[in-house]
C-alpha cells in the first residue's frame, strides 16, 4: 500500500443519521486510508476549515435530507475560494439522479446512492487522484460514471 | 480544559492520535467530532486540531509528533497538547515526544493492586481521575494518591475532574499550566526516544514491505528477514 491518503468525511445540513457515513468511513479505512468523520449537522465553513486543518485531499459529503442542491454546491465554491481548489468532492445519500448535473457542473466528481459497492467507492477514488483535473478547482468536466 | 485555557489567552494546539489498522495501514480518526470548540466563532482562531495516525509505528504515539509540536510552536503556537491513543499501563513510548504526561484514568478500573502495578503511572507528572460524577472514582483516586506517595518524596497530583459536569476542570487546566517537568522520567524519556527512533529507521527501510510480504509467503526465513533490515539500506 502506498501512503494512505486523507479523506475527510463530512454530514453538511441538519439531518441526522450518519449510519451511511460512518459505512463509508468504515470502508474507506478497511481500504488503506486516514478518514477523519467530521460529526453531524456541520456548515460549509466547518467543513472547508475542517479540510484545511487536516490536510484532506478527498472530501466525501453525505446528505439525506434534500438539501445537497444547495450545500454541495455551497461547499465547492468555498472550497475555490479558499485555494483549496485541488480538493477532490464526491458525494452520497440520497440524491435524486434528477438532480445529478448541477452537481458535477459545481464540481462534484461522483455521486453515490444505496447500493454502491465500497469497491466501487475504493476505484473512484485510486481513479480521481491519478487525474490531474479533479480537483474541485476544475469546476465542470470529468466525473464518474456510476456502474450502478 | 481546551476553553480555559483559550480564555486565558493562549493558543493551542491539538495534535490527536488514533490508530491506525495492523490490517489495512487504513485509520478512522474521530477526535475532532468531540472537540467542538473548533466551531466556536470567539474561540477558534486560538484552537488548531490535528488528527494523526500512528501509521506503522508501535505505541500511543509515533515520533513524527514531536516534529510536529516543535513545528507548531515554531509559528507561534503557545502550547501543543498531544492526544495519545487510549493507552495501557505498559505504554510509555510518549515519555519519548512529550515533556510532561499527564494520565487520564477513570473510575472502576479493577482492585486496588491496579493501582499498585509497575508501568506508565510512574512516569506520570500528573493524574486526572475523570467521571467523578461515577461511583468508585473517589475510592480509585485515594488508592492512586496512596500508591504515588509510596514510591516518592514529590508524588504528582492526582484530580478528580467530571468532563460531563464541568466540575475540576478549572483546577486541572491551571495545575497544568504550572506543572514542572519531574525528573523521574529522565531515564526513561532517553530510552523510548532511541527505541523509537531505531524503529523509525526499521520502518524506513527500502525493502520492508518486500520482506514482510517474503516472511509471510513463507519465500524467506524470518531471520534471514530481520538480517537484511539489520544491516540498512544498500
Amino acid at each position: 500500500m502506498d501512503q494512505p491518503l486523507r479523506i475527510v468525511i463530512a454530514k453538511p445540513g441538519l439531518d441526522g443519521h450518519d449510519r451511511g457515513a460512518k459505512v463509508v468511513a468504515r470502508a474507506l479505512r478497511d481500504a488503506g486510508h486516514e478518514v477523519i468523520y467530521t460529526g453531524l449537522r456541520r456548515t460549509p465553513e466547518q467543513i472547508i476549515e475542517t479540510v484545511r486543518d487536516e490536510d484532506a485531499i478527498l472530501l466525501g459529503l453525505s446528505s439525506l435530507s434534500g438539501a445537497h442542491g444547495h450545500l454541495f454546491p455551497r461547499i465547492c465554491e468555498t472550497l475555490r475560494e479558499h485555494d483549496m481548489g485541488d480538493v477532490i468532492v464526491f458525494g452520497g445519500g440520497i440524491i435524486p439522479e434528477d438532480d445529478w448535473p448541477p452537481l458535477f457542473a459545481a464540481g462534484v466528481r461522483a455521486l453515490f446512492g444505496p447500493g454502491t459497492t465500497s469497491e466501487e467507492m475504493v476505484e473512484f477514488i485510486a481513479t480521481a487522484v491519478k487525474r490531474d483535473d479533479a480537483g474541485v478547482g476544475h469546476g465542470a468536466g470529468w466525473h464518474w460514471n456510476q456502474s450502478a | 480544559m481546551l476553553h480555559e485555557w483559550v480564555d486565558h489567552g493562549l493558543r493551542i494546539a491539538v495534535l490527536a492520535v488514533d490508530p491506525s489498522s495492523p490490517r489495512s495501514g487504513g485509520a478512522l480518526l474521530g477526535d475532532r467530532v468531540r472537540m467542538r470548540i473548533v466551531d466556536d466563532a470567539d474561540r477558534k482562531d486560538s484552537v488548531y486540531v490535528r488528527s494523526v495516525a500512528t501509521r506503522k509505528t508501535s505505541g500511543s504515539v509515533p515520533l513524527v509528533v514531536r516534529e510536529m509540536a516543535f513545528c507548531l510552536l515554531h509559528v507561534g503556537w503557545d502550547k501543543v497538547v498531544i492526544e495519545t491513543v487510549g493507552a495501557g499501563q505498559s505504554e510509555v513510548r510518549c515519555a519519548a515526544v512529550a515533556d510532561r504526561i499527564v494520565l487520564v484514568e477513570g473510575p472502576a478500573r479493577g482492585d486496588g493492586v491496579q493501582a499498585e502495578k509497575a508501568g506508565l503511572l510512574e512516569l506520570a507528572d500528573a493524574v486526572i481521575v475523570n467521571k467523578s460524577d461515577l461511583d468508585g472514582a473517589q475510592r480509585h483516586a485515594d488508592e492512586l494518591r496512596e500508591s504515588l506517595h509510596l514510591g516518592h518524596e514529590d508524588a504528582p497530583d492526582v484530580l478528580l475532574v467530571s468532563a460531563l459536569h464541568g466540575t475540576g476542570v478549572a483546577e486541572a487546566s491551571s495545575m497544568l499550566l504550572t506543572l514542572e517537568q519531574s525528573t523521574r522520567a529522565g531515564r526513561a524519556r532517553w530510552r523510548e526516544r532511541l527505541l523509537s527512533h531505531h524503529e523509525r529507521q526499521l520502518l524506513e527501510h527500502s525493502k520492508f514491505d518486500t520482506l514482510l510480504s517474503s516472511i509471510e509467503e513463507g519465500l524467506m526465513s524470518f531471520d534471514d528477514a530481520y538480517a537484511q533490515l539489520r544491516n540498512g539500506n544498500e
